[in-house]
């Protein structure tokens, strides 16, 4: 294969070697399933692996390994958390939640099934950057909500919420707080003491772990309800096979993010937004400049569209996403640019680069020369821009 | 997997034909808008003897399949009268191109209309509409539909724009809800200008707005 210029790894990440040799022992030698303590001693193997795993990880959160359990990936662990609370409380406490408007799907169209069976659900207005508005937030609760859903970082401008703040209000006003952390994990600082978080969805498949693994950091005593039925697993929080590999892989993809990893993905960041606005004209950076997650830069180039933007960008083996409705097999555009209160053309011309691991500063110069190519070449056939 | 696009279409969206615009074309129209995502312009040259297309070009603001239809359509167009050409189908572009995914399929429908509204704007210039019918306010408010408002990325019409239409004796006075200074004011004064001086009946449009 030609050389490949992968700019997408909020969607996926290529797998580290290192996990994947931590992995392996788990497949070929302690393969069978985590057995209980009476079990025999191949099991007894998998179990301590997965528990060392899971106590890893919940470390690294602040929280006691009992509060974290393994999912296949944040899309679970945000059903698990949004659904799964309200099917405990909807009948007890209340049947209204809060989510903001730019939540990704797994958190939107959870909040969506629920209102469809009877939940209110209110969708908090966010701000030109994509803040939510705590005082807002506020107004919002009433005695009737059982939780507030609001993410850490959002999946395509990369704006980071006030989790502090947020997580300080919703424990005075005695309410649920879940956030979907699946592109700030390890990324950005998040402690859910120090934060008051009850519930945190994160995920491998970004940070260079496996694919189908991820997880539900749940609070103690959180009123929570199972939705996967069949064994006992996850604390019986989650029917289904132990993903022992994966949990295993996923811990050691954890312990191979540096602070000073990400330091270079937010100077490689910064260096994409630079040479962007620097060489192309009628740009505009979507999200925050400063509370953004350091590998996630987002720019709308105007009087074009995305999809032409990454088809020509894929001909140099550049690979990018795109909020443009043309991309997407819905030809819906972006409901974060919308959200964010942009028209449709901004988002039709918004192109997300998500950085990783293995991505290079002269990667990022290869990329925006040929970007500004592309855009000058776009720009001369489009109708729009030249009054 | 392969590209959803044959190599054909990922041809003329590479290289694309006839593109650019026509200063002083005998006729032109846009078809689509920036929130579609899809936007077609296209100009034409007729002679005007033999009413064959001399000369065609096109500026697209869209997706590949946008960008290749823009490109077919000229291709299948130049150097057929203009009867000819109106008869060109969608599927005839599609099929061109060696076929369009499903969900693309209405780029082609673009590329043809706006085909169509050039070769009609051309006729209506030039003073070869048949069906002579009296301008009334819905046709002009049909026409206004085609003016995209920049602010809202929809239509003037949609948007609520157009606050009045006037018709008397082939002057149309059309007020918008729009300061004067506004910085989209004059680019959506023109086009809407553009897409009514040329009714057959019309002699003159004005464009007010209110405050």
């Amino acid at each position: 294969m030609e050389k490949v210029f992968y700019m997408d790894n909020a969607a996926a990440t290529r797998l580290d070697e290192k996990v994947l040799e931590a992995m392996r022992p788990f497949y070929f030698e302690s393969y069978s399933v985590a057995t209980s303590e009476f079990g025999y001693s191949l099991g007894l193997e998998a179990r301590e692996a997965m528990e060392d795993a899971r106590g890893r990880l919940a470390r690294y959160l602040g929280a006691d390994m009992d509060e974290f359990i393994f999912t296949s990936g944040s899309a679970e662990s945000s059903n698990l958390a949004v659904k799964g609370v309200a099917k405990a409380l909807g009948s007890k406490k209340g049947r209204h939640i809060i989510v903001s408007k730019i939540e990704d799907f797994p958190v939107l169209y959870s909040a969506r099934t629920l209102e469809k069976e009877g939940f209110k659900v209110d969708y908090l207005e966010v701000d030109e950057f994509g803040f939510v508005n705590i005082d807002n937030l506020e107004k919002l609760i009433t005695a009737e909500t059982i939780l507030v859903s609001i993410q850490h970082g959002n999946q395509e401008i990369g704006t980071i919420q006030d989790i502090k703040r947020i997580g300080a209000l919703c424990y005075k006003k005695g309410v649920l707080f879940h956030t979907d952390a699946t592109h700030t994990f390890t990324r950005v600082p998040l402690d859910v003491r120090e934060m008051n978080v009850d519930l945190i969805s994160v995920s491998a498949h970004t940070i260079h772990g496996p694919k189908g693994i991820g997880g539900l950091y749940i609070r103690k005593k959180t009123p929570i309800a199972k939705l996967m039925d069949g064994g006992f697993q996850e604390f019986d929080l989650r029917a289904g096979m132990d993903n022992i590999p994966g949990a295993v892989g996923f811990a050691k993809a954890v312990e191979l993010v540096t602070d000073e990893e990400n330091t270079r993905l937010a100077a490689m960041r910064n260096k994409i937004i630079e040479e962007v606005f620097e060489k192309i004209p009628d740009v505009i950076l979507n999200g925050d400049a400063v509370k953004r997650i350091p590998q996630n830069a987002n720019i709308t180039f105007h009087y074009v569209e995305g999809e032409s933007i990454t088809l020509h960008l894929d001909m140099y083996g550049i690979a990018v996403s795109t909020g443009s409705a043309c991309f997407s097999r819905s030809l819906e555009a972006s409901h974060v640019i919308a959200g964010i209160g942009g028209d449709h053309e901004r988002a039709h011309g918004s192109i997300r680069f998500t950085l990783g691991r293995f991505n290079t500063m002269d990667e990022v110069t290869f990329v925006v020369e040929n970007l500004a190519k592309i855009v000058e070449n776009l720009r001369k056939i489009s109708p729009l821009g030249k009054g | 997997m392969a590209s959803p696009y044959n190599d054909i279409v990922l041809e003329h969206f590479k290289n694309p034909r006839n593109t650019g615009k026509i200063e002083d074309a005998d006729g032109k129209a846009t078809e689509g808008s920036p929130a579609c995502g899809d936007m077609v312009s296209l100009y034409l040259k007729v002679d005007p003897e033999t009413k064959i297309i001399t000369d065609i070009k096109f500026e697209s603001y869209g997706c590949a399949s946008n960008i290749a239809t823009g490109s077919i359509i000229t291709e299948l167009a130049k150097g057929k009268t203009i009867d000819e050409a109106k008869k060109i189908t969608w599927k005839e572009a599609s099929e061109a191109l060696g076929g369009l995914p499903k969900i693309k399929t209405h780029c082609s429908v673009l590329a043809v209309e706006v085909l169509r509204s050039a070769i009609q704007n051309y006729e209506e210039k030039h003073g070869l509409v048949i069906n002579k019918e009296d301008t009334t306010e819905e046709i002009v408010r049909a026409r206004l539909k085609k003016v995209m408002n920049p602010i809202k990325g929809l239509d003037m019409v949609a948007t609520h724009l157009v606050k009045e239409i006037v018709i008397k004796d082939g002057n149309v006075r059309i007020v918008l809800d729009l300061p004067e200074n506004h910085q989209f004011a004059n680019a959506i004064k023109e086009d809407a200008i553009e897409k009514i001086e040329s009714l057959w009946d019309i002699d003159k449009v004005t464009v007010e707005f209110t405050d």
